[in-house]
């Protein structure tokens, strides 16, 4: 067992765990963080894409010792009083989910990418999300959401839209 | 004091891009998925599985496992008897047909790699995993059956020795006996020695598919609930029920299954899966909750797959592009056992291949054959997909031999909008339809002469990046299904649905149904129905599903029925309240009911502008103070919908491709669809379902195959192995509609679901192949990977390639690599 | 998807590394990034005993120029390497091969050192190494000492490393004014390269003066295309001056013949991909 303290969507935690739990796990069954799912074996999936100190990483990838010491963000802490974060408001708007399991992952690892590049095109979304597999879309309207988010995140978009986004866009909460 | 407007008639919710009422919970994480359950006590399992596609089992040691700290029991299948369990296949195609016993877990004999063996149970899923790890299993390896046409022949291997074959059933259509049409061989001898006409032959595969609904399966069966309570991730709670209970010989009222959010399926998860049984029996045995949750990897390995045809087609058509007759003939790889609906899906091909065609002579013949491979099942158009391929293949081949430009052509052959309803040679009938409606927006907006213009120039100028433009105009048959059509199939049930609507005192409308959604919208474009129907605000209803304790009654999700029949059953089932709410109304308003109109939620004296509301009346029967005498204070009601006929959604779908003539990579370029579903409830949702039906079809096109090993192992059994397409992969698509409103139901409406899968693969296929025709290349099997589309270049000009490509996973490529010995101390 | 049990030490020094790859013996496992050995873990087709985390070595990590060189701490994730400015400036070639490198997330976390030892024939970052005359410095119990690329990769998977060492930096000569180009062909945006081409060029008055170039998954190691770069020397980068002299690109190459691609594909697309990524890297 190791001892590790983590701050997970804004509370500290402080547990004993094996060294072989994946993060993906410690969230899911330690934490009761399920928002956040796994989806495959592999890496391919992306569906358990959570921020690790503001930088976007499948958590199956990293081993939940490794996160001792940092800040883990999820689906779960992107709601700022109540108010959804503007990419979840976009994936909505724009119909980006229909069996909503790839849902965190690709609203995480969207947020990420919007936080290295406010204003990507369409190629650069695409290739931005190749990390993350949903088998309902067919991508296009997640396309669609992020260059939605994109546009009302952008300095000279409404103060509501980006006082909710400045804490977590890229940069971890 | 504040003015009010006229609220009488709000703007219809039917039609409108109403945002879907299920996102919320889905967008922040508040989940529902069956492994998110945690229930106190909770015991895991793991499913120990065989290594061999074909092995008998000569014993297992279980000793090793059971002293791992934390485990709670190991079990082989005679252990718990689920060696006993026949897993049970709905729909027996034929009187005679071959059905093996199909365990929970395998006792003497394996037929696929991944079937269970043994399972451990332990208090954590790491646990389980660890003592699985060391349960011994004695195997005696048999020759596995791989190749569908080998295995039919004599003296090949018998997957099932006690079957005597390995063919389960043969299922034959013809025209000529069902009098719907003409004799085929006929025709086609006919043909023969016809100097106006001439008869062509193809060849093509369907390969096999896994449907990779993104949610791994999982199942938690709690047996100290006064019913036995399972969780699990199904598309059909009420059918798992129901066979459970045949299955299991447990009383039925006893049972509850709840499918909570359902992370996609896609015909996947239509199936009674022996670790839904196995789930169960541990569960039983101990009296202790159990949970078993799948990986990827043993999702891609044991769930079932899909499609696996080799299809041989004729066509006669006279050399002035008139088609005479059509003979299919069909070998369809069951896999190692018979799934819930599996050997009935080729045949729902049957009724597909002469599509949007007028065919005087048609016959269907298909061989249903075991192989020691995962079974197959349905998979996103279950039949259709597999008929639609082969037949918008074919029509390009015919418009080639005859020198005529293939849209031409099939509009030579199709059904024109004047002549529907049309009765098919397969004994369909088409209600409504327009394919040259829709074949005319499609062409605008692909810029269809622009593109030929295009692809002809780079042709000219021999480019390394040939174009290639490719067609299919489909029509599939969804809404399944008419009861009594279903029984002429022999199918184990119907296909009704059933709703039922419950009026809450403060006037909020609980709608219960039948049909389970995962991921389809359901919430939403039903309460768009009511709110129409019963003139209440759309956020005033809720839709209730997926838990058979309030969902008592259904067929739940699969076939594109749930909105061309469930759908049905919730506006029936408002029609009922509405009738039952009129009395009632009539004598709150002192007036006669023949006096009384419904508009906008509100019966209205004519003539008058006396009104009460239907939620008023959910209100006044909660009270029952005053209501006539002779009824029942109550104005819920129930309804069931039996379709009478099938719907018939077509559309025209336009690919453009680009292929490098060097390194035979294919690009996606343009793609555009016109399709036509009938009237839309919510265009956002229908827009999204053919959004993800086209990535489906091209994928089969494109990029994926489960591919089996000479010894019967997957080599597709991961993700990296198993290349689904990401953003960067695909393209965004030019999507339209087109409507005729369906004739056969009251919303007019036909299904969408299937739509974009079906029609996609044959007009990607084809624009690949039109790229590169003029190059000398005939046919090139799916997917058509860069390695395929080079070798059939290569292969066109005369240059054999060296062929040394072996069916094994890449000693490099991350995972594929670990077979090999990596060497210790280099860093990962 | 659930590791087998194994021990895990974070060591915060590279001695101490040492130390406990020697404490730990040969079932002990380095763990760089994590985005190849996790997978692995989660499918149990490796069990470690021990674990050692080489992310708390704060002097693995970062960029900096020494001299002629510019020298790659082993844990610089893919994220840093593919953002550096020194590395735009002065390294190009391994900067367009990292951007390639699987997926954002997987970037985040997996490392140039970990890919580099990790030594995947169909990695993407050996072929760049190899091309651009990287040095890779190796600490074991008797300090370090430093191998060239050429000497480093050894056959699939297996690496000069040895047993009780780790790889602590990659030096990088300085192809300051190089174009650069890594040309990936793969199936789908997730897969493996079925071979990819890694071509540095400079270009002095419109005529090449000087070529790297290094295939990805051509064998067992990544191959240099020697013949090809001698025979672009002294030409101008027209397209038919390049496309013939990558007709040399499969010489001394073994390729491996597997599902996606026979031996000869493989060689043609060597061949293709040599023509294009030269052109791309001297435009």
């Amino acid at each position: 067992m190791a001892r590790i303290r983590t701050t997970v969507d804004g509370l500290v935690y402080e547990d004993d765990v094996e060294p072989r739990m994946l993060l993906v796990q410690y969230l899911r069954e330690r934490l009761g963080k399920t928002g956040t799912v796994i989806g495959c074996d592999t890496s391919n999936c992306g569906a358990c894409t959570v921020h690790l100190d503001g930088l976007s990483v499948k958590s199956c990838s990293v081993l939940a010792v490794q996160a001792n010491g940092a800040e883990v963000l999820t689906i779960e802490g992107l709601e700022r009083d109540g108010q959804l974060h503007p990419m979840q408001q976009a994936f909505h708007d724009n119909h980006a989910l229909q069996c909503g399991y790839c849902t965190p992952g690709m609203i995480m690892q969207s947020i990420d990418l919007l936080g290295d590049n406010p204003d990507p095109s369409e190629h650069e979304i695409r290739e931005g999300i190749e990390g993350n597999l949903c088998r309902c879309t067919g991508y296009q309207n997640i396309v669609r959401a992020v260059q939605d988010a994109a546009s009302k995140m952008k300095p000279g978009a409404s103060a509501t839209q980006q006082s909710s986004a400045q804490p977590v866009a890229g940069g971890g909460a | 004091m504040t003015t009010t407007e006229n609220p009488s008639t709000p703007a219809p919710e039917i039609g409108r891009d109403r945002r879907r009422k299920e996102d919320r919970r889905l967008i922040t994480g508040r989940t529902r998925w069956v492994d998110n359950q945690a229930l106190t006590g909770l015991l895991h399992i793991s499913v120990v599985r065989s290594p061999f596609a074909h092995a008998t089992i000569k014993g297992i040691d279980t000793s090793a496992a059971k002293q791992v700290p934390g485990v709670v029991a190991v079990y082989s299948a005679a252990d718990i008897g689920a060696d006993q369990v026949q897993l049970p296949c709905a729909w027996p195609i034929t009187k005679d047909m071959k059905s093996p016993q199909r365990p929970a877990l395998a006792g003497s004999r394996v037929n696929f790699a991944g079937e269970g063996v043994a399972v451990v149970v332990a208090r954590s899923a790491a646990i389980a995993k660890d003592a699985a790890e060391l349960v011994e299993v004695d195997y005696e390896e048999l020759e596995p059956v791989l190749d569908m046409e080998e295995a039919l022949k004599d003296g090949a291997t018998l997957v099932h020795p006690e079957l005597g074959t390995n063919a389960n059933a043969q299922w034959v259509f013809d025209s000529g006996e069902a009098g719907s049409g003409g004799d085929v061989a006929e025709a086609l001898k006919k043909a023969e020695s016809d100097d106006d006409q001439v008869v062509v032959r193809r060849r093509f595969r369907q390969q096999r598919l896994v449907p990779v609904f993104m949610e791994p399966r999982s199942t938690v069966v709690d047996p100290n609930s006064e019913q036995l309570t399972m969780w699990s991730s199904t598309q059909v709670p009420h059918i798992l029920k129901t066979m459970l209970a045949l299955t299991l010989g447990l009383p039925e009222h006893k049972i509850r299954v709840i499918a909570p959010d359902v992370g996609g399926g896609f015909g996947g998860k239509i199936a009674v899966a022996p670790e839904e049984v196995l789930t169960l029996l541990v569960a039983r045995k101990l009296g202790k909750p159990v949970k078993w949750t799948e990986t990827r990897s043993e999702s891609l390995l044991t769930a079932h797959h899909g499609r696996d045809q080799v299809q041989e087609l004729a066509m006669s058509v006279t050399k002035d592009g008139r088609i005479t007759g059509l003979d299919v003939r069909l070998i369809a790889d069951m896999g190692a056992y018979l799934g819930l609906v599996g050997p009935g899906v080729p045949i729902l091909g049957a009724f597909m291949f002469n599509a949007i065609y007028k065919i005087p002579a048609y016959r269907f013949d298909c061989t249903n054959v075991f192989t020691t491979k995962t079974l197959t099942d349905a998979y996103r158009g279950a039949g259709r997909p597999e008929a639609t391929f082969g037949i918008e293949r074919m029509m390009d081949e015919v418009a080639l031999e005859l020198g005529i430009e293939p849209l031409e052509f099939r509009e030579k052959n199709w059904i024109k909008h004047d002549e529907f309803p049309f009765t098919t040679v397969s004994t369909l009938t088409y209600d409504t339809g327009n394919y040259e409606a829709a074949t005319e927006q499609a062409k605008q907006m692909f810029d269809y002469d622009g593109l030929r213009r295009e692809q002809a120039e780079r042709r000219r100028r021999g480019d390394v990046k040939q174009l290639g433009i490719g067609i299919s105009t489909f029509t599939e048959m969804c809404g399944l299904a008419p009861s009594r059509v279903l029984g002429s199939l022999d199918y184990g049930a119907g296909g009704w649905e059933t709703a039922s609507i419950r009026m809450q005192p403060t006037g909020k409308a609980e709608v219960v149904v039948g049909v389970s959604p995962h991921g389809q919208g359901h919430e939403t474009a039903f309460s768009q129905i009511v709110a129409d129907q019963l003139g209440v605000p759309f956020d005033d209803v809720e839709i209730l599903h997926g838990d058979t304790q309030s969902s008592y009654k259904g067929l739940d999700t699969y076939g594109s029925r749930s909105l061309a029949v469930g759908g049905i059953a919730v506006v029936k089932a408002a029609e009922k309240v509405i009738e039952k709410a009129k009395p009632i109304a009539a004598h709150m308003l002192e007036a006669a009911e023949g006096d009384l109109e419904f508009s906008g939620g509100k019966f209205t004296v004519k003539g008058t502008d006396k009104g009460v509301g239907i939620q008023d009346i959910a209100l006044a029967v909660f009270a029952a103070h005053d209501y006539p005498e002779g009824i029942e204070p109550d104005i819920d009601a129930h309804a069931t919908f039996d379709p009478e006929n099938f719907s018939f959604p077509h559309g025209t779908h336009l690919s453009a491709v680009e292929v490098d003539t060097e390194t035979g990579f294919v690009s996606l370029y343009k793609y555009v669809c016109v399709d036509d579903v009938g009237n839309v409830i919510n265009p956002l949702i229908v827009e999204g379902q053919v959004h993800g039906g086209l990535a489906q079809g091209i994928a089969q096109a494109l990029y994926e195959e489960a591919a089996y090993d000479d010894q019967g192992t997957l080599l597709s059994g991961t993700l990296v192995d198993y290349t689904l397409p990401t953003a960067a992969d695909l393209i965004s698509f030019d999507t339209a509609n087109t409507t005729t409103a369906s004739t056969t139901n009251p919303l007019g409406v036909k299904g969408v679901g299937e739509a974009g899968t079906i029609a996609s693969t044959p007009a990607v296929v084809n624009s690949v192949l039109d790229a590169i025709r003029h190059l000398g290349v005939k046919d090139i099997d799916m997917p058509t990977t860069p390695y395929r589309v080079w070798t059939a270049i290569q292969a066109a000009s005369g240059h054999a390639g060296r062929a040394d490509e072996a069916n094994v996973a890449s000693p490099g490529a991350g995972l594929g690599s670990t077979a090999r010995d990596m060497p210790e101390g280099g860093n990962l | 998807m659930i590791p087998a049990q194994f021990d895990y030490v974070r060591p915060t020094t590279v001695e101490e590394a040492v130390q406990a790859l020697r404490d730990g013996g040969e079932d002990a496992k380095l763990l760089a990034g994590g985005q190849s050995l996790l997978p692995v873990l989660r499918l149990r087709m490796a069990d470690p005993s021990l674990i050692i985390d080489l992310g708390g070595i704060a002097e693995l990590k970062g960029v900096r120029e020494d001299g002629n060189e510019v020298v790659v701490g082993a844990m610089t994730s893919h994220y840093d390497v593919a953002r550096d400015d020194t590395l735009r400036q002065h390294v190009a070639l391994i900067q367009e091969a990292t951007k390639t490198v699987a997926d954002p997330q997987v970037r985040h976390r997996g490392t140039l050192g970990g890919a580099l030892a990790h030594a995947d024939p169909a990695g993407d970052l050996a072929a760049p190494a190899l091309a651009l005359d990287a040095q890779f410095v190796i600490a074991g119990s008797n300090g370090t000492r430093t191998v060239a690329a050429a000497d480093f990769f050894e056959d699939y998977f297996t690496t000069a490393i040895g047993e009780g060492e780790l790889l602590t930096e990659i030096r990088f000569p300085k192809y300051t004014g190089w174009g650069a180009r890594y040309e990936k062909f793969n199936r789908v945006a997730q897969a493996w390269s079925i071979v990819a081409v890694a071509a540095t060029v400079k270009v002095d008055g419109g005529s090449i003066s000087e070529a790297r170039i290094g295939l990805t998954n051509m064998a067992g190691t990544p191959v240099r295309a020697r013949a090809v770069e001698s025979a672009l020397v002294g030409q101008s980068a027209s397209e038919e001056n390049v496309r013939k002299a990558a007709q040399a690109a499969a010489e001394g190459t073994s390729p491996t013949a597997d599902a996606d691609a026979g031996s000869d594909y493989r060689e043609h697309l060597a061949r293709v991909l040599t023509g294009r990524a030269v052109l791309a890297a001297a435009g």
